[in-house]
């Protein structure tokens, strides 16, 4: 596949090193049909699509409630056309547990034909890193083969946009908004990556379905892994974010650009980026004006939110730089 | 047969439902409820069945993993008591919604506060409106059977909802007693594989558990109700059949001596045991008393409650779990609903009595039913019985 | 598929929906305001628009160029606004360029 050398438009967010015709290899099989009620431009609904393209068909998905499940499956329709199961918020990687546990059993014993069957649990910030986090942790300890994306809007946003762990800093949401009092949302971003890598992952992975082919194969590596595997994707809401519709693949590429949200895998607890990294991270205020859940930032707290991001991001840097994999550390 | 042995209940539950080649059980130990999640990874750590045993961190992902596991038709089995179970009753009724027919063993505990590991019915009475069948057992013969009959009733076609089998913890879960265990044999002719009308598998994709708008989710429930219903017949069907293969007779309530009864006595699980040691001694002082045993909770057997009272002109009825500021006792409110529009009905006397552990003797038993007429008389709904005042 | 509102006879089992996909019988494409129009006289037949497509309408036809399914389409501007030539332009419903 050939690449075209374009000079890079930030007007319209595009990059030179993107694989242009990429997207004409990937699996026209649809897995997620249109229909579904997600928002005009909704991120999510673009990353399912994509993962599930990635995944294929010998795949059940365990699904947290949240904006995919309430949009996906209002009784009686259904976008999803691969086998798909939700029970409750804060269960998924619990559900999805038992699907895995199940279909291994119910395959060693001869009750279902002798094929693998990947099963990916996923939901969205709220149901993995508040109130899904034990059972993710459960889940991810006991070593199951499951994948798990975490789809990271940054907010619950299903139920109206208001804060979680997730949320960063600045961000204007319901539960806490700005104010005459307060910036709105006072707390950095939950590391959720970091702690799959405590709980000895083996693939743990940040994506973004602005970067489609780098997602999709994270996901296709991820689903490889016969363990337990972690992708955080990051999720444009323009409906949650105030921002247009139309920028969600842009904003998408601006979090990775910014060093906000960076791109990288952990394989055998060896960090990697992987986009290029770039010589200067842009400036978080590209990013951060076309939201309006930001608006309201004081130029000290912006400044506060560069230099948080650039400590974030030589935190990453140093890993990728000084930590060895647990392969070399086995000697 | 076989002969009997003598065995913990707890651990003989746990034989009753490997004797049911479970596929998937997922149990999270709490006290009274332990040994049965012990002995059950006993019998898979040891290859005796071909199961997988998910040491989940806590019982709300007990019961989500199970529902999981149910939902590529693995049968499977999980046991809690008290604040396990409160901790699950989130998940409670999505089960019965998705007609996943699990078997959750419960060995009864009291729920905080105060925090009480002891023996009584108030864990299982908050899920009484969950929509799971609920069955209790007396005595560990009857939890044996009960366990293998559970798999039965919740996974017949014109059913498919869980099923509880009720234990009184301690009391009856950690006591050691003579059971009679079926064969495997005799448990594989009873019991057919488990054949789920709907599963995940890519080779049939569907959606399990979607969203119900408001000009839906009334018929859901329609459907769920009448279902739940419907399913006393196929327990009273099954417990038939229970009876011919193995002689040991169930019914949703039991009697014991109500022949010419003027006053009856209603326990629902172990006590019963103590009741009737209760009931011989006052009929030698000549009291015309009978014990009714309520083995059937949910769905509640109404023509047979209305049907055993009959000509009685009292009934005591004793609960273990009361609803704070509401009618007293669960049992007795139900038993009065269904008792309300029969033209001759018994005085109702209701006793709440074994709360948090507290024992109940037979001469306990006995002072309810010589003290059920002032009882009646003081107008009060309910009584505590045994409360220090 | 049945007839909506279903009876409570209807109601399948556990709500469980056997049809996959079935979704596609809801038609998203009324509550656009804006719609994609492609000059493919500028497509390069890169597929970026295919890609991007959040509702998976955008497919490519016989000839290699792309269009958007209308029944679907949400009009979120996304695929404008990532094609490279600018071939594709978002025009108010009803209004034909």
């Amino acid at each position: 596949m050939s690449t075209l050398t374009v000079t890079p438009n930030y007007a319209t967010g595009l990059v030179s090193n993107f694989d242009l015709f990429a997207g004409k290899l990937v699996d026209r099989e649809e897995y997620f049909s249109c229909g579904h009620r997600a928002c005009q431009g909704c991120g999510e609904a673009l990353a399912i699509r994509l993962m599930c393209k990635a995944l294929g068909k010998e795949t059940v998905i365990a699904n947290a409630t949240g904006c995919m499940e309430v949009i996906s499956t209002l009784y009686p329709t259904t976008a999803w056309k691969l086998p798909w199961i939700h029970v409750a918020f804060p269960n998924a990687a619990a559900v999805g547990a038992g699907v895995e546990t199940g279909l291994k059993v119910l395959r060693r014993k001869g009750r279902i034909p002798d094929r693998y069957i990947k099963t990916v649990a996923i939901g969205g910030d709220g149901g993995t890193v508040d109130i899904g986090l034990q059972a993710l942790s459960g889940a991810m300890e006991r070593g199951h083969d499951m994948l798990y994306v975490c789809f990271d809007n940054e907010a619950y946003m299903n139920t109206g946009i208001q804060r979680s762990s997730a949320t960063p800093f600045g961000a204007s949401t319901t539960t806490a908004p700005a104010g005459a009092a307060s910036p709105g949302n006072r707390t950095w971003k939950k590391n959720v990556p970091e702690i799959m890598v405590a709980h000895n992952v083996p693939y743990v992975a940040t994506a973004c379905h602005s970067y489609p082919i780098d997602f999709m194969n994270k996901v296709k590596k991820a689903r490889a892994v016969k363990g337990p595997a972690y992708i955080h994707c990051l999720a444009v809401c323009p409906t949650g974010w105030r921002a247009e519709s139309k920028d969600c693949i842009k904003l998408g590429r601006l979090a990775v650009e910014t060093g906000i949200f960076p791109l990288y895998e952990v394989e055998n607890g060896k960090y990697r980026l992987t986009v290029e990294k770039p010589e200067k991270l842009r400036p978080v205020t590209d990013y951060l004006k076309l939201q309006g859940r930001f608006r309201h930032l004081s130029k000290e707290e912006v400044g506060y939110f560069q230099d948080r991001v650039n400590l974030e991001f030589a935190k990453l840097m140093n890993k990728v730089e000084c930590i060895q994999s647990w392969d070399e550390l086995k000697g | 047969m076989t002969k009997p042995v003598g065995m913990e209940v707890a651990v003989a539950a746990a034989e009753a439902v490997a004797l049911c080649n479970i596929d998937v059980a997922a149990c999270y130990p709490i006290t009274p409820n332990t040994h049965i999640a012990e002995h059950l990874a006993d019998i898979v750590a040891d290859g005796r069945i071909d199961a997988e045993y998910i040491t989940v961190e806590s019982e709300h992902s007990a019961l989500s993993a199970v529902m999981g596991a149910s939902g590529t038709g693995a049968r499977t089995f999980t046991a809690t008591s008290s604040q396990g179970l409160m901790y699950m009753h989130e998940i409670l009724p999505i089960t019965p919604a998705m007609r996943l027919p699990v078997v959750m063993g419960l060995g009864n505990r009291a729920v905080s506060g105060p925090i009480n590991i002891w023996n009584d019915h108030s864990d299982i009475i908050m899920q009484r409106d969950s929509g799971w069948l609920s069955i209790f057992a007396d005595n560990g013969q009857e939890a044996v059977d009960m366990f293998i009959q559970a798999f039965k009733i919740a996974e017949h076609p014109d059913v498919l909802l869980p099923i509880n089998v009720n234990m009184d913890g301690f009391q009856l879960t950690h006591v050691v007693e003579p059971i009679v265990f079926p064969t495997q044999a005799q448990v594989n002719k009873f019991l057919p594989p488990y054949k789920p009308f709907a599963s995940l598998h890519p080779d049939h994709p569907l959606s399990m558990g979607t969203l119900g708008l408001p000009d839906i989710y009334t018929e859901a429930v329609k459907a769920r109700d009448v279902a739940t219903v419907n399913a006393k017949k196929v327990i009273v069907d099954i417990w038939k059949e229970w009876e011919k293969m193995f002689g040991r007779k169930y019914e949703p309530v039991a009697s014991y001596k109500t022949s010419g009864a003027e006053i009856l006595l209603l326990t629902m699980g172990s006590m019963g045991e103590t009741a009737e040691m209760a009931v011989d001694e006052l009929r030698k002082k000549g009291v015309k008393v009978g014990l009714l045993k309520l083995k059937l909770w949910r769905p509640f057997p109404f023509d047979e409650i209305r049907k055993a009272v009959r000509g009685a002109k009292t009934l005591v009825v004793t609960d273990r779990a009361v609803s704070y500021g509401g009618p007293g006792g669960p049992v007795c409110s139900e038993i009065r609903g269904a008792l309300y529009d029969q033209p001759n009905r018994p005085e109702i006397v209701n006793y709440i009595i074994g709360l948090g552990g507290r024992d109940v003797r037979v001469e306990d038993f006995m002072k309810m039913v010589e003290g059920a007429p002032k009882a009646r008389k003081s107008g009060d709904a309910y009584q505590i019985y045994g409360v220090r005042e | 598929m049945k007839k909506w509102p279903e009876t409570w006879k209807e109601y399948n089992t556990g709500g469980i929906v056997f049809e996959p996909g079935n979704a596609r019988s809801f038609k998203t494409g009324p509550w656009r305001s804006l719609k994609p129009v492609w000059d493919n006289s500028k497509c390069i037949k890169c597929g970026v628009c295919y890609i991007f497509c959040p509702e998976g309408c955008v497919q490519e036809g016989p000839d290699g160029f792309f269009a958007a399914d209308l029944d679907y389409c949400k009009g979120c501007g996304i695929c404008a606004h990532e094609c490279w030539p600018s071939a594709i332009s978002m025009i108010e419903e009803g209004h034909e360029s």
